[in-house]
């Protein structure tokens, strides 16, 4: 049967690289890099892509009077809420439970999967329905459904796609932008037996016309959250395609799931935070649909779930928490741009990450959520640009916080090799002779060691090319510069513009 | 951490919260102490009920809809998208937003009128069946539709009839000028559903309704609840819309593919 395909897609979403041994995420790190960067076809694809991105992104931020005000404002919400997440968070549970929603505290991502189970088992449930919601990409729940025996669909146009072809999410926002429209319609051809099109209508017509019925039929709806309103006990969720709203409203049960360091204090705070995160992450003025949930369907309502619970995933969020440091990196409303705006992003793509978040944000978050030691070269692969750091619109400090846990991991686990290279610097820099005398010798060598490839240049050469050395060292050619008449600017800088 | 046997998994991480936050940490890049005052957000004002200082809009006479408060001017925050200054200012700008969104603006002068466009409506897409809830802004209007109707019932509520439908008819609580934003609720819109699930979303509002800024329309819709929320809030921003395949905009995704906002008076 065709729509048992779809709700059983091949594969589970593979690839928890924090399972395997440490190395193995950088050695796999490395290989898919190469491997994306010499594929310039799809770079390109991927480029043009975004390219409507930075157009509409413009646009909105000029709609704002002052987008660098609103900025501040943003990671102000954001900062005085983390910062007093200890007070909001209990405030939080209180007014949601008052709504009628039931909480569920995980410490870690197996907590998390098993609270949904028995939710799920407890519904009698046949059918669920999801809505994008990455804290489940962060907690594998698919796989656990389905190990369970139970059919999840994913009822977001690019979650759907990835689901049928058995990946993770590209881009944490834009699940499938790396997917040409024909490889969709093959997709959708094999799995729902639909005839080949090369129009992205007709494709987002084929998936809307199968989940209709999905909707109405499933039991259990699974959201995400995007914000946790303490004063009101609210969730809000943002979306475009309107399927979390139908998964909020059709099946017997509702089950989100939202990292705990999603609260903010005051409804009123939306009223900024919701449009920064459509401009910055869509180049929108708002989301489709941005919706508040409090609790289940209330007397008097025509329709709605008959429960209403909600997981608190901590998973090392904790842990990001009790570094001051790097504590504003839980201010991240996953608007996704700081990955449209990344050279590494856009050149590595997503899945070399091997992570659930990519980009930037991911490159700082995930060491504190899988390990420093294994997950640091993320930190590496960054050009410290600052591209990301300017894009957020709460004011991270993500290109920082790449060098702060390139120290820290220098600090906890200092690699032999990089300790030795340094010390031998330093020995080497502090003694002029010495350091003339390398010099030399590389000048005159650099010919036969370009030759001769050895191991750790090597790795240098196979992508930059080394120009010849100079005759002379710059020392040299700097003793023996011809000095310069004084001009009238270089004595008087400030004469030509009194006269300007 | 202490031994954490026999705590709970919320006082374990409670803990871990508390624990984690002994260390204060720096105020966001490049922000002073005192910027709060200049940007945070306006509690005092939020928490006293009504707000002081705030205008009242009259309701509409012939509807009967609730009176709109919008925010006292201190907290318009002058650095967000504009929301218009004066009554006509913001329906422009509603308009034009709505416009650019891909929604369809009929204004028509009185219900009579309304409802001959929804006549005309039904007729030209051929509708065979819509669904409405009870409202005194949409009741008039379906004398006329000449199609079968499904009225959303709490009492007894048929999502297979929903699904059925072409249209949805539903009032709002609330025109947001700022962003062309339509804000609907579970108590006044005919629940969850029906503003969703219909290939088309026909929303009756009338000017009045018309508010400048998200932050006052989240203000009305908390002081015309007083304390009861619905369960259900959501600003309806354009038609439903996806981006997934090669980042191309194509409208109707899973919600409507048509939202048309009949505006009254």
């Amino acid at each position: 049967m065709i729509v048992t395909d779809a709700s059983n897609p091949p594969a589970s979403h593979s690839g928890d690289p924090g399972a395997e041994l440490p190395r193995l995420a950088k050695k796999k790190f490395l290989h898919d890099a190469a491997e994306h960067v010499r594929d310039t076809g799809h770079r390109a694809f991927v480029r043009k892509a975004l390219g409507g991105y930075y157009t509409n992104r413009d646009l909105q931020k000029a709609r704002f009077r002052n987008w660098e005000h609103a900025r501040d404002a943003a990671s102000l919400a954001k900062w005085s809420a983390v910062n007093r997440l200890d007070e909001l968070l209990p405030r939080f549970v209180a007014n949601f439970e008052a709504n009628g929603g039931t909480v569920h505290w995980a410490r870690d991502a197996e907590e998390a999967r098993t609270i949904v189970l028995n939710l799920v088992r407890a519904a009698r449930a046949k059918a669920v329905i999801k809505s994008k919601c990455m804290t489940s990409e962060e907690i594998h729940l698919n796989a656990a459904l389905e190990a369970e025996g139970y059919g999840v669909v994913e009822s977001d146009l690019g979650e759907f796609i990835q689901q049928l072809r058995g990946e993770p999410p590209y881009h944490f926002v834009f699940p499938c932008m790396h997917v040409r429209r024909d490889e969709i319609s093959d997709l959708f051809g094999k799995h729902l037996g639909t005839a080949p099109t090369d129009s992205p209508e007709e494709l987002t017509m084929i998936a809307r016309r199968h989940m209709r019925r999905l909707y109405v039929d499933a039991d259990i709806g699974i959201t995400g959250a995007n914000f946790l309103v303490a004063e009101t006990g609210q969730i809000s969720i943002t979306e475009n395609e309107g399927n979390a709203r139908l998964t909020a409203a059709l099946p017997r049960v509702h089950i989100a799931i939202s990292g705990l360091e999603k609260v903010v204090e005051h409804l009123d705070d939306l009223a900024v935070l919701l449009p920064m995160l459509a401009t910055a992450g869509a180049g929108q003025p708002m989301t489709c649909y941005n919706t508040l949930y409090a609790g289940p369907r209330r007397p008097g309502e025509a329709d709605g779930p008959e429960e209403m619970h909600l997981v608190l995933l901590d998973n090392s969020r904790t842990a990001i928490l009790a570094d001051p440091e790097q504590r504003d990196s839980l201010h991240c409303i996953r608007c996704g741009a700081c990955l449209n705006v990344c050279p590494i992003f856009k050149n590595v793509g997503g899945f070399t990450y091997g992570t659930t978040y990519q980009g930037p944000i991911g490159s700082v978050i995930t060491p504190h959520l899988r390990g420093l030691a294994e997950w640091n070269h993320l930190s590496a692969a960054s050009s410290l640009c600052g591209a990301c750091s300017d894009a957020c619109p709460v004011r991270i400090d993500i290109h920082h916080h790449l060098l702060h846990n390139r120290r820290n991991a220098a600090r906890t686990a200092p690699n032999a090799w990089e300790k030795i290279g340094h010390r031998l610097f330093v020995m080497v820099a502090r003694r002029p002779w010495l350091f003339g005398l390398g010099g030399a010798v590389f000048r005159r060598t650099l010919p036969l060691l370009k030759l001769l490839r050895p191991p750790l240049l090597r790795d240098w050469l196979a992508s930059r090319d080394l120009p010849a050395a100079p005759r002379q060292s710059f020392r040299r050619q700097w003793d023996r510069r011809q000095p310069l008449e004084p001009t009238a600017a270089s004595v008087h800088p400030h004469a030509r513009k009194e006269e300007a | 951490m202490s031994d954490t046997t026999g705590m709970s998994a919320r006082e374990v991480i409670m803990a871990r919260i508390k624990e984690a936050l002994r260390v204060p940490a720096p105020l966001p890049h490049g922000l002073a102490e005192d910027s709060r005052a200049q940007v945070g957000p306006p509690a005092a004002v939020l928490t006293t009920s009504g707000g002081s200082g705030a205008t009242v809009m009259s309701a509409h006479a012939s509807t009967g809809l609730p009176t709109l408060t919008v925010l006292p001017e201190e907290v318009a925050r002058p650095w967000l998208p504009d929301g218009g200054e004066t009554p006509a200012e913001r329906l422009q700008l509603l308009v034009e937003n709505l416009g650019k969104l891909r929604a369809i603006v009929q204004q028509v002068p009185d219900l009579t009128a309304a409802s001959d466009y929804l006549f005309t409506l039904a007729r030209e897409r051929d509708w065979h069946r819509v669904a409405w809830h009870p409202h005194p802004l949409i009741e008039p209007l379906l004398a006329g539709v000449p199609c079968a109707t499904y009225r959303v019932d709490p009492a007894d509520f048929d999502k297979n009839a929903l699904e059925s439908c072409d249209a949805g008819i539903t009032s709002c609580e609330a025109l947001v000028a700022q962003t062309g934003s339509i804000l609907v609720s579970s108590a006044t819109s005919g629940g969850r559903a029906l503003s969703i699930l219909p290939h088309v979303h026909v929303v009756v509002a009338t000017v009045d309704q018309i508010i400048a800024t998200l932050a006052d329309a989240l203000h009305a819709v908390r002081d015309r609840h007083d304390g009861h929320l619905p369960s259900m809030l959501s600003f309806i921003t354009g038609p439903s819309r996806t981006g997934d395949i090669e980042r191309i905009l194509v409208l109707g995704a899973h919600g409507p593919k048509e939202l048309i906002l009949i505006l009254v008076g």
